[in-house]
């Protein structure tokens, strides 16, 4: 007993289907090194988690 | 029984479009010289960019240069299913269905924009929607059926790229990047011109209003002489700029030289000798000119090359 043979199309939709998968695939990465690069770029940040920092404060403020 | 349903093609064979059908829908060919010149216009800009930014630009100009083209395709799909050239195209031969063109170029065109304005400022992203609306509306629809003057007027759809990098690198535009923009725009009639005076049937069939088919073949013969007087400023002027320097300047003159020459001995030709050689000198000159495009920005790339070396720039 034979297995009938895969239709041909079938495998023009897996390349389709691969294709468009590895192309998002491609697109998250490409968002994502972009991200890093947009974040980390730049002169280094300071947080203050709404902390008053006397340096930076007004002069009044850190009276 | 069969869960296949796939499209009938124009030959009546089943098909169903492969993933390779929807890249040829978005004009591999012509996004290389897309990538090619807007690459120059990145790079060769006094600011530079991180390179995954400067990917992603590249990335997203090219995609949008497809998108236009999807969108071209759906739009002229029953002009190309007449030319020779073209007939083999995605949705002429209906390998792809138009509706999906449309979707795939509108589409690609909101992701290109989008990402473009993210990656880089929001100058380039809105040149780029301009590009595709110009190449889209401006050519495909309106234009291309309606005037001979199509290609004279669309081939600044073609020569935004270089400004597109350029923009994404500085975030402003500058005189360089209007000579990049004019050289391929002033380069743009002669080179389709010569196409159209070998493929001359394939425009006449499609009712495509060309200079050939409008004004006859001497007048094309002249007005490709014309545009390349017209270019050599312009191709010489931009090596004079803080793009160019001497060896971008020997190149410019070199190149423009010989598309003078060529454009001089199209002129001075008629159909009897074209026809009797089967146009070698129009087919000649047409292969010169995407060279001609292709050496002048990459003389311009040389000079930043050749700049840590003391060498390159004015």
């Amino acid at each position: 007993m034979t297995f009938r043979p895969e239709h041909e199309i079938y495998k023009r939709r897996f390349g389709r289907n691969l294709g468009l998968g590895l192309t998002l695939a491609a697109f998250v990465a490409l968002v994502f090194a972009l991200t890093v690069v947009k974040v980390t770029r730049g002169d280094p940040m300071k947080a203050y988690d709404h902390v008053i920092d006397p340096q930076a404060a007004p002069a009044e403020v850190s009276e | 029984m069969s869960d296949i349903r796939a499209y009938e093609t124009v030959t009546g064979t089943p098909y169903e479009a492969g993933f390779g059908d929807y890249v040829q829908l978005l004009k591999p060919r012509v996004m290389s010289l897309v990538v090619f010149t807007a690459l120059v216009g990145l790079l060769v800009a006094p600011v530079g960019l991180h390179p995954v930014e400067g990917f992603a630009a590249i990335l997203f100009i090219a995609i949008g240069a497809g998108a236009s083209g999807a969108l071209n395709m759906w739009w002229d799909a029953d002009i190309d299913q007449v030319m020779t050239r073209t007939k083999r195209r995605p949705v002429p031969s209906g390998r792809v269905q138009a509706g999906e063109a449309l979707g795939v170029g509108l589409a690609l065109s909101g992701i290109s924009v989008i990402m473009l304005g993210l990656a880089t400022n929001l100058l380039a992203a809105g040149l780029l929607a301009f590009t595709i609306f110009f190449y889209a509306v401006i050519y495909s629809m309106w234009l291309k059926r309606s005037t001979p003057q199509n290609i004279v007027i669309g081939g600044a759809a073609g020569a935004f790229p270089p400004m597109i990098g350029w923009v994404c690198a500085t975030g402003s535009l500058s005189v360089e990047a209007f000579l990049m923009f004019a050289l391929i725009f002033m380069w743009t009639p002669p080179h389709f011109w010569a196409l159209a005076l070998f493929m001359k049937e394939d425009y006449h069939a499609a009712g495509v209003p060309m200079l050939t088919v409008t004004h006859g073949r001497k007048s094309t013969r002249t007005h490709i002489l014309v545009y390349t007087l017209l270019l050599m400023p312009v191709g010489i002027g931009s090596a004079l700029t803080g793009i160019g320097g001497p060896f971008s300047l020997a190149v410019a003159l070199a190149l423009n030289l010989w598309f003078v020459v060529g454009a001089i001995r199209i002129w001075r030709r008629d159909e009897g000798q074209a026809e009797a050689d089967n146009y070698a000198t129009e087919k000649s000159v047409f292969k010169f000119s995407i060279l001609y495009l292709f050496l002048h920005f990459a003389a311009f790339l040389a000079e930043v090359a050749l700049k840590p070396f003391g060498l390159g720039g004015w």
